[in-house]
């Protein structure tokens, strides 16, 4: 405030010189009492509700400001342009690798069921029941790859935000067009993908659940 | 009444390992004859033109989800009578209530192990 106040003084002295400059007849004191009998005037006017109207409307401008520094000190450029696409890369790297790997896996998992059908009596069955094992725990790459395309859907989610959030404050010249409002189907809005291990149903919750149609 | 291991047995996903994984659990239990469909367009597709008798589906797939592909074959007068076991990680009360209301034949929530999905097969096609 006392910041504005002085540079309102020194504006009104510009003013007041120039007027001088131009009509040094003019009594500067005369002008002075004018401009002076003119703030008194308009402060009169306001009441002390619309004074704290003005205070709030104050505070809101020095908010967005400080709101518009921060912003510009968080780098959101990075974030848009280097941070969320490394990361999506990563996640899509580990996805690639993870399938290459179980492919491996399991191509030797399908030579061990051969030479199961080779064998005869326990060795058959102990085979057996290990690339059962190895076929069932593979089963990871599947569930670890839907929970990793719901981590990146987010991340392209998030970024969108940022990148709104900055054309909004201006840091970029144009601002982009408003998202649409997502709807979903019926049909979309069962397309969760696996949750958490503590919010899912089991098998067991499953099979009683289709037991209570019946 | 002895199950016939030698119909013909659709399984769809659109991850590859997960087909993998599947034909080999099936091939352990005798069901050879095992094709496969990356989605429920393709496996309808497949479906109309051959003949199945059972069919292994996930859910979560695009263009056509598994319960799309559930539905249009239970409003097929040819398919409508064909098993059909979802395999899926959609593991929400609507997800199991909705697959049922469609026609579900019964529902496996991944991650499955072989003795579930041999118990399920035993008793949809018991059923069948």
């Amino acid at each position: 405030m006392p910041d504005q106040h002085a540079r309102r003084d020194v504006l009104l002295a510009e003013r007041l010189a120039e007027i001088r400059a131009n009509r040094p007849e003019t009594d500067t004191e005369l002008v002075a009492e004018v401009v002076r009998a003119v703030l008194t005037t308009m402060s009169g006017d306001l009441t002390v509700h619309d004074t704290a109207l003005l205070l709030e409307v104050e505070e809101l401008g020095r908010t967005i400001a400080n709101a518009k520094l921060e912003i510009a000190a968080l780098k959101v450029d990075d974030i848009t342009g280097s941070h969320i696409p490394f990361a999506t890369d990563e996640l899509d790297a580990i996805v690639a690798h993870t399938a290459t790997a179980t492919d491996a896996i399991l191509e030797s998992c399908e030579t061990l069921d051969a030479v199961a059908g080779t064998v005869s009596g326990e060795t058959a069955d102990k085979l057996q029941d290990a690339t059962t094992r190895i076929y069932e725990a593979c089963s990871f790459q599947d569930i670890t790859g839907q929970r990793i395309t719901k981590v990146v859907t987010t991340l392209k989610t998030i970024e969108e935000k940022v990148a709104r959030n900055i054309a909004t404050f201006g840091h970029k010249t144009a601002a982009l067009p408003s998202l649409p409002a997502v709807v979903l189907t019926p049909e979309e809005e069962l397309l969760n993908g696996p949750q958490l291990p503590r919010q899912a149903m089991d098998q067991t919750d499953i099979d009683k659940l289709m037991s209570s149609f019946d | 009444m002895p199950i016939d291991k030698s119909m013909n047995v659709l399984i769809v996903d659109d991850y590859k390992t997960m087909l993998r994984i599947i034909r080999n659990l099936l091939k352990q239990i005798e069901f050879n004859n095992v094709e496969e469909a990356s989605d429920g367009a393709e496996a309808l597709s497949k479906l109309r033109s051959g003949n199945y008798g059972l069919v292994i589906s996930d859910w979560n797939m695009a263009p056509m989800t598994g319960l799309q592909l559930l539905q249009e074959v239970r409003a097929d007068g040819r398919l409508k009578q064909t098993p059909f076991i979802m395999i899926t990680a959609e593991s929400k009360t609507e997800n199991v209530v909705a697959a049922k209301a469609a026609g579900v034949s019964n529902y496996i929530v991944k991650p499955f192990n072989a003795e579930t999905l041999k118990d399920k097969i035993e008793k949809v096609l018991g059923h069948a």
